[in-house]
């Protein structure tokens, strides 16, 4: 009988199955949306009880809907949405919070507390990461600062805590009953806890946030431990973890100190693999862990995260009403030649890598009235570009290893148009690879070497395959003369006074 | 997923009836006879209508009776040819945006190509006011696995006459029979259709078996496959094409290989689903 690698998705609008074959095909697929809810302005969060319910009707449907057995899953993959968290009760099994998301920003006014006093460079110097209301620690720390009764108990271990590979693995393993408590190291490199060169909790930043150490789950690497389920498919052995971006850097197969991949979706996530070196950064990007597998050393990634793309253009169709599907932004561009002198800076709410300008917001720039439409069209797409340079340039800098080609995934690459500004904008080739699903092949990739169904990374890399490309075919001068304008409009968004 | 229909009935054109859940399915249909009565010019024949949309002549008849019966189209008792009335004289063709079509069909294209390891396209006959009719391009490319190509084709132009996909935009168009009259004849190799006479019996087969196969007739050396795209109702919207080296694509009496085929035929259909849901 074949053998498949199943991974799940565990991801902030839904959650998803997907089962691969040997040769990173996929053979199945089964998903579920998540109910997203906004008790108050600026909090967003999710139940992680349907989650866990989601997870496990997945599981099942993926495998029907592929017409496998059990027997035929070598492993189970995991990949989350990252930073998102949630404090559950050991004994019973049941949440004790709501699964904070991160996009929620409730932390704002401590985070500001924390940039004035201790100040970035007390965390970055530990964790890698700068207070931001992302991240987990404020998180855990405002639920733990509501209620007294859920410290106490965090600090008997009867209350633990976990991102949502936590959550999921706990339940998969029997749960109340002898769930195996564990997050692996590229979730724990975002919760502003773990010391980044010891790749441990750091006793240090748990004291300045008062976390009860019993509360915290174990760190483990990415790869090459594993756990066998206990329920919905007992005995198939949990053999990968990752953050999600980590999971795509994976699955894009960047194993290498130089490779990089960027994600295209709602926002954009640009992850540049350096190997075993810590990069520290002074544009902006994040140091992160890349991956970890098993007493090996761990391999780390700057990270330069674009809020705003692809939510762009559903802002162009659902805000201004000049297109009618978001891939018709490509129709309404291509009426014209270029931008027409206009350039868009989607500053929604601030500016994020490299610049971090919380009070920035969004401009168009360079109107005159030759402009139309379609050079507007054209500008929303070669603001994702440009705001990609921004992030590259940071990281060539920082890591001293210039880009030599950029690997993308994610919705958005079907704007054949959008790839080609990139590639023009970056002046390196812009590859896109056949399987577009690169999430769930990163965890799936990550469980099938831990457990022997792949042999190699270098097994991994025959596996990729090039489905499209595009070259740069923009004169330099043309580029420098752009570039200049494209600055000209950052600076414009900067410093947008907030009478409120 | 790819169970693939193998040498099935590729005349069982309910495959591509995708409709949309709590769609009446019938006034789909009829809403398909009416643009392509309005896109064909003149009057059609019963038997043109029901292999345009890939319907049995039974189903097509009875909906041309019961749209006579309201008024939407004429019939010619000597000829026995259908048109549209006064009333509906002015209708629009059915057209997708491109990049529509292609973000939708994506995710399948990739895995159609990964599965066979050879390039697939999708081709359109371009649309709107500036286009010239019977003008086909690449809406959307894949690479094969040892494509050592650096550049896609996208948007570049596709001979109608000497591709697999061109043939069933030729056959499979309410357009078609106008477009094959005057398409360009270009022998592009030994094996080219450089006789209109000749081009029209490929097509009166591609009609018949719902796909078309094409050898070393653009490329020598090359053969490809293409099965048609369907929006609601049926109407062909883009073909879907692979192509490689001959003896991947058919064998050596120049039929289809059948795993392959099917897979094609497949993913048509799948595309087809995914361009018809949620047409809001």
């Amino acid at each position: 009988m074949d053998k498949y690698v199943l991974s799940i998705d565990q991801g902030t609008t839904s959650t998803r199955a997907v089962l691969f074959d040997r040769e990173g095909r996929l053979a199945g697929l089964a998903q579920h949306e998540h109910r997203q809810s906004f008790p108050r302005p600026g909090w967003v969060e999710h139940d992680a009880a349907q989650i866990w319910r989601n997870t496990a009707r997945v599981l099942r449907e993926a495998l029907a809907d592929a017409g496998l057995q059990q027997e035929q899953v070598a492993a189970i993959g995991i990949a989350n949405q990252r930073e998102t968290c949630l404090l559950w009760d050991r004994a019973t099994g049941e949440p004790q919070s709501p699964a904070i998301v991160w996009q929620d920003t409730r932390t704002e006014q401590y985070v500001e507390e924390l940039l004035e006093d201790p100040g970035e460079e007390f965390f970055r110097a530990r964790c890698g990461i700068p207070p931001a209301t992302y991240f987990t620690a404020p998180k855990l720390r405002w639920l733990l600062e509501r209620s007294p009764s859920l410290r106490e108990r965090g600090e008997r271990g009867d209350v633990i805590f976990g991102t949502m590979e936590s959550w999921l693995i706990w339940n998969l393993t029997g749960g109340a009953d002898g769930g195996v408590h564990v997050t692996d190291v590229t979730n724990a490199s975002r919760t502003m806890l773990m010391n980044l060169r010891d790749v441990a909790w750091d006793a240090e930043l748990l004291s300045f946030f008062g976390i009860p150490e019993p509360m915290l789950p174990e760190i483990v690497p990415s790869g090459g431990v594993s756990w066998p389920a206990r329920v919905v498919l007992p005995g198939v052995p949990i053999a990968g973890v990752l953050g999600d971006q980590q999971a795509a850097l994976f699955g894009q197969t960047c194993f290498d100190a130089g490779e990089a991949k960027c994600t295209y979706g709602t926002g954009a996530f640009l992850l540049l693999n350096t190997g075993a070196e810590v990069v520290r950064s002074d544009r902006g990007m994040l140091t992160t862990v890349a991956y970890q597998v098993g007493d090996g050393p761990a391999s780390y990634a700057l990270e330069g995260s674009i809020a705003v793309a692809g939510s762009l253009v559903q802002w162009f169709r659902d805000r201004l009403g000049l297109i009618r599907t978001a891939p018709e932004i490509e129709t309404l561009a291509r009426t014209v030649e270029d931008n027409g002198g206009c350039y868009v800076v989607p500053a929604f709410a601030g500016l994020f890598a490299p610049y971090w300008r919380p009070e920035a917001r969004g401009i168009i720039a360079g109107l005159t009235s030759y402009v139309t439409k379609g050079h507007l069209a054209r500008a929303v797409l070669e603001a994702t570009a440009w705001q990609t340079l921004d992030v590259v340039d940071a990281m060539n800098a920082d890591s001293g290893i210039p880009l030599q080609q950029l690997k993308v995934d994610g919705g958005m690459t079907a704007d054949n148009l959008l790839m080609q500004s990139i590639a023009d904008i970056l002046d390196v080739p812009v590859v896109r690879p056949m399987v577009s699903e690169t999430v769930s092949l990163g965890s799936a990739y990550m469980a099938g070497l831990t457990v022997g169904y792949w042999p190699d990374l270098q097994g991994l890399r025959r596996n990729w395959h090039r489905a499209g490309q595009w070259n740069p075919g923009m004169e330099s001068g043309e580029r420098e003369r752009q570039h200049i304008m494209w600055r000209a409009a950052v600076e414009r968004t900067l410093n947008w006074p907030h009478g409120e | 997923m790819f169970a693939g229909s193998g040498a099935g009935c590729f005349l069982e054109h309910t495959a591509y009836d995708a409709g949309v859940p709590g769609s009446v399915q019938s006034i789909e249909r009829a809403a398909s006879v009416l643009r392509v009565l309005s896109a064909a010019g003149g009057p059609q024949q019963l038997g043109c209508v029901a292999e345009t949309l890939g319907l049995a002549k039974s189903t097509t008849h009875g909906i041309l009776r019961t749209l006579v019966g309201v008024g939407f189209v004429e019939h010619q008792a000597e000829s026995g040819s259908y048109r549209l009335s006064g009333a509906m004289a002015h209708l629009a063709p059915e057209t997708i945006d491109v990049n529509e079509l292609r973000s939708r069909a994506m995710n399948w294209v990739d895995a159609l190509a990964a599965r066979t390891r050879l390039g697939c396209r999708l081709v359109v006959l371009e649309s709107g006011p500036a286009a010239a009719v019977g003008h086909a391009v690449v809406a959307h490319e894949v690479f094969s696995w040892h494509d050592g190509r650096q550049v896609l084709d996208v948007g570049a132009p596709v001979p109608l006459h000497a591709t697999a996909s061109g043939k069933v935009l030729l056959a499979f168009d309410p357009r078609g029979d106008e477009i094959l009259q005057r398409v360009p004849l270009e022998q592009l190799t030994f094996r080219t259709r450089t006789e209109r006479r000749q081009l029209g019996v490929d097509v009166g087969a591609v009609r018949q078996n719902g796909y078309a196969v094409e050898q070393s007739e653009s490329q020598v050396g090359v053969a490809a496959l293409a099965a048609p795209v369907r929006s609601l109702g049926g109407i062909t919207v883009a073909a879907l094409a692979v192509s490689g080296p001959v003896e991947q694509v058919v064998d050596t009496v120049g039929r289809p290989r059948t795993r392959l085929l099917g897979q094609l035929v497949d993913v048509a259909a799948a595309v087809s689903r995914a361009v018809c849901a949620d047409r809001a």
